[in-house]
């Protein structure tokens, strides 16, 4: 790789190395982390670079996070790599039991990161796909950071490291070697803050990971057609920045909301239901959704094209919707 | 079955208790940490002092959940007063320590209080959970003393976070212990937890008090393995056994498994068993314990056993016994009149926040 050529993935490794270098309290927990430098090699190098503060764990996803719970109540900034976010699963107990009510209880705070590599790619199947992000956006004291740029992969997670409250990255493994960067931003926008991706007039998409990609596509093609679609990255899902996307409804009228995970529950549910309360006025149009099919992540590349929302299919979804 | 497994052969239970009390707890036959050796008069008068205040506290507690002024539950740990103290009384500022449901005198040893237990069971809004949370889930983290969360065996490998976070720092010395029953270490957190901690060899001591009922579940329902101990063998640690009901043993015990941990012996699995002389909470009546068992030995009250144990060592004058019985009622009494008056958190004033860093509509508030 060149130096003029950053990953998404090496962001977030580059990120690491700087929290491990500036900040004595961090430390990284996780399994294949050490020496082998993680099963996407998010870590490479860093075992070495920092003797004994890159400790591959067991795999015991429920224990990395009490371990990493433990340490930030004794002043610790550890972050946990779980190897994929599915596997998240087995350390949700301590996640949301422990990790987000451990402030509102007793005053303590829990300023634990973890990281998961999240979302659907070619041929991973229903237990290495999944995205996890409305689930530990349900509970209160979470926040859940969903970076689709290279750069906000390495400002968010710098500063979900400095945040006093247990952040969920869901860092998308569908960009991790595809999305390059020129070179890493000296600035970021604001924590909590959503971004106009692409600036529009006749509807607005609000996507976050990797839907930001296939929804700017889309816009692109129905501009085409001379439509201008207005893209809104919401960076992190909760907290959710309703100011951002209400401006953005203010000015096209028009609402669709992609996401890469399952409907029910899920973020663009939520994503409506604010704009649905709080901005009815606004909407010229029923606001839409469009989320991954509903069944577990299939495993063939013909079926996961067709699972998850793509270009094509959000630009099906903006025709309805401007026909409405 | 190996009564001490592994890494270091250690005694397993103190030799000369006075009451071997518990019919299938074998009787230590190691040849050092003698009683007389471990356990000082001034170790084993705080482990009883703390035994009566707890005891007396959560009799209060029961008359105050009978009367109507505690909601919720409340969750004893009559019976299991000697083994739970033995590892508080062994701890010391510096160390962390996570205790479970019955370890009212565990915490008190520790340094917890009786004002605070009663704040916090009556939903004070000037204890230490605020009204946020109540009874047993009550600690200050910040200070090495872990608030549990219900979910069973969480709090293993949140202590190994805490000894983690010493190691990083260079901080030698501190150890970190945390209770369960029986029935905990069914769940798949603590295995994960233990294996955790002898992977990164870890002063922690994880005390099981084997009640024999995982609240209504009787041992053949909850693990085949025959004897608990021998799972320390399995997951690479140290274990030793104590009886349960007898503070003097389980003093020697707990005193040289923390010792050990300290010592940078590794993680340590005290198994001891007991009976639970209440049921699970207030609510349950217990009805399925057999009585035959309440009658055998197991079932005697750790308490008196303590108290026969420290006057006939001449720890403790029957006059003293008395005057602190005395004295510890009154304080209990004074202080659960002085928290009734206290004020409930008041919904309006609330912050309900659930984050720290940030406000509650996650804007930042720094």
């Amino acid at each position: 790789m060149s130096k003029t050529s950053i990953t998404y993935l090496e962001a977030i490794r580059l990120a690491q190395q700087k929290a491990l270098a500036e900040d004595p309290r961090v430390f990284i927990y996780g399994q294949d982390i050490g020496g082998f430098g993680g099963a996407f090699k998010a870590t490479k190098n860093l075992a070495k670079e920092f003797p004994g503060r890159v400790l591959d764990a067991p795999i015991s996803e429920d224990a990395m996070v009490g371990l990493a719970i433990g340490a930030a109540v004794e002043g610790m900034r550890p972050i946990v790599e779980m190897q994929f976010a599915d596997f998240s699963t087995c350390g949700f107990n301590q996640i949301v039991n422990q990790a987000a009510t451990l402030h509102y209880r007793t005053g303590t705070p829990c300023p634990i990161v973890v990281r998961l590599p999240s979302g659907g790619t070619p041929g991973s199947g229903p237990f290495h796909s999944q995205s996890m992000e409305a689930i530990y956006a349900h509970y209160p004291g979470i926040v859940v950071m969903t970076p689709a740029t290279v750069e906000d992969a390495y400002t968010m997670l710098l500063e979900a490291v400095a945040l006093d409250d247990p952040v969920i990255f869901c860092e998308h493994k569908f960009l991790y070697y595809h999305l390059k960067a020129e070179k890493l931003p000296g600035e970021a926008l604001p924590f909590g803050k959503a971004r106009i991706t692409r600036p529009g007039r006749d509807a607005t998409v609000v996507a976050y990971g990797a839907m930001v990609h296939e929804a700017v596509a889309a816009a692109e093609e129905l501009s085409h057609d001379g439509y201008d679609i207005e893209v809104v990255d919401l960076r992190t899902v909760r907290p959710i920045d309703t100011d951002t996307i209400l401006a953005s409804v203010a000015r096209t009228g028009r609402l669709l909301v992609v996401g890469e995970s399952w409907p029910w529950g899920g973020v663009a549910a939520e994503v409506i239901s604010r704009v649905a309360t709080e901005g009815f006025g606004l909407l010229d149009a029923p606001p839409q959704r469009l989320n991954a099919k509903e069944t577990p992540v299939p495993y063939h590349p013909a079926l996961w094209g067709t699972h998850r929302p793509t270009a094509s299919s959000v630009a099906n979804s903006l025709r309805q919707l401007l026909e409405l | 079955m190996t009564k001490s497994s592994t890494a270091a052969p250690e005694a397993k239970g103190a030799k000369g208790g006075k009451k071997k009390t518990a019919p299938s707890a074998p009787k230590g036959k190691g040849t050092v940490g003698t009683p007389g050796a471990t356990v000082s008069k001034e170790l084993a008068r705080r482990a009883y002092r703390s035994m009566l205040e707890a005891r007396l506290l959560e009799e209060k507690l029961a008359a105050l959940y009978r009367s109507g002024k505690i909601v919720g539950g409340v969750f004893l740990g009559r019976g299991q007063e000697a083994l739970s103290v033995a590892l508080g009384v062994h701890l010391r500022r510096g160390d962390v320590y996570a205790p479970l449901i019955r370890d009212q005198a565990g915490r008190l040893a520790f340094g917890d209080t009786i004002l605070d237990t009663l704040r916090t069971y009556l939903g004070s809004s000037l204890g230490s959970m605020r009204g946020r949370d109540g009874n047993i889930h009550r600690g200050r983290p910040s200070e090495g003393y872990h608030a549990m969360i219900s979910h069973l065996g969480a709090m293993v490998s949140t202590v190994c976070g805490g000894l983690m976070a010493k190691r990083f720092r260079g901080e030698t010395g501190a150890v970190g212990a945390t209770c369960i029953g029986e029935g905990g270490t069914s769940t798949g957190s603590f295995h994960e937890g233990m294996n955790m901690a002898a992977v990164e060899k870890l002063p922690l001591v994880v005390v099981v008090a084997n009640n024999q009922f995982s609240y209504s579940t009787p041992n053949d329902r909850q693990f085949a393995c025959g004897d608990l101990m021998a799972r320390a063998e399995g997951y690479g640690v140290t274990g030793r056994r104590a009886v349960g009901n007898d503070l003097v043993d389980c003093l020697a015990v707990l005193g040289e498994a923390v010792a050990a941990a300290r010592a940078g012996k590794g993680p340590q699995l005290v198994v001891a068993d007991l009976l639970r002389l209440v049921g699970h909470g207030e609510h349950d009546d217990a009805s399925y314990i057999p009585s035959a068992l309440k009658k055998s030995p197991l079932g005697r009250d750790c308490l008196e056993i303590a108290r026969e144990s420290l006057l006939e060592h001449e720890w403790l004058t029957a006059k003293e016994a008395a005057d602190w019985h005395a004295a510890v009622e009154k304080e209990v009494e004074e202080t659960a009149s002085k928290v009734l008056r206290e004020p409930a958190p008041d919904p309006s004033e609330e912050d309900w926040n659930a984050f720290s860093a940030l406000g509650r509509n996650g804007e930042e508030a720094r």
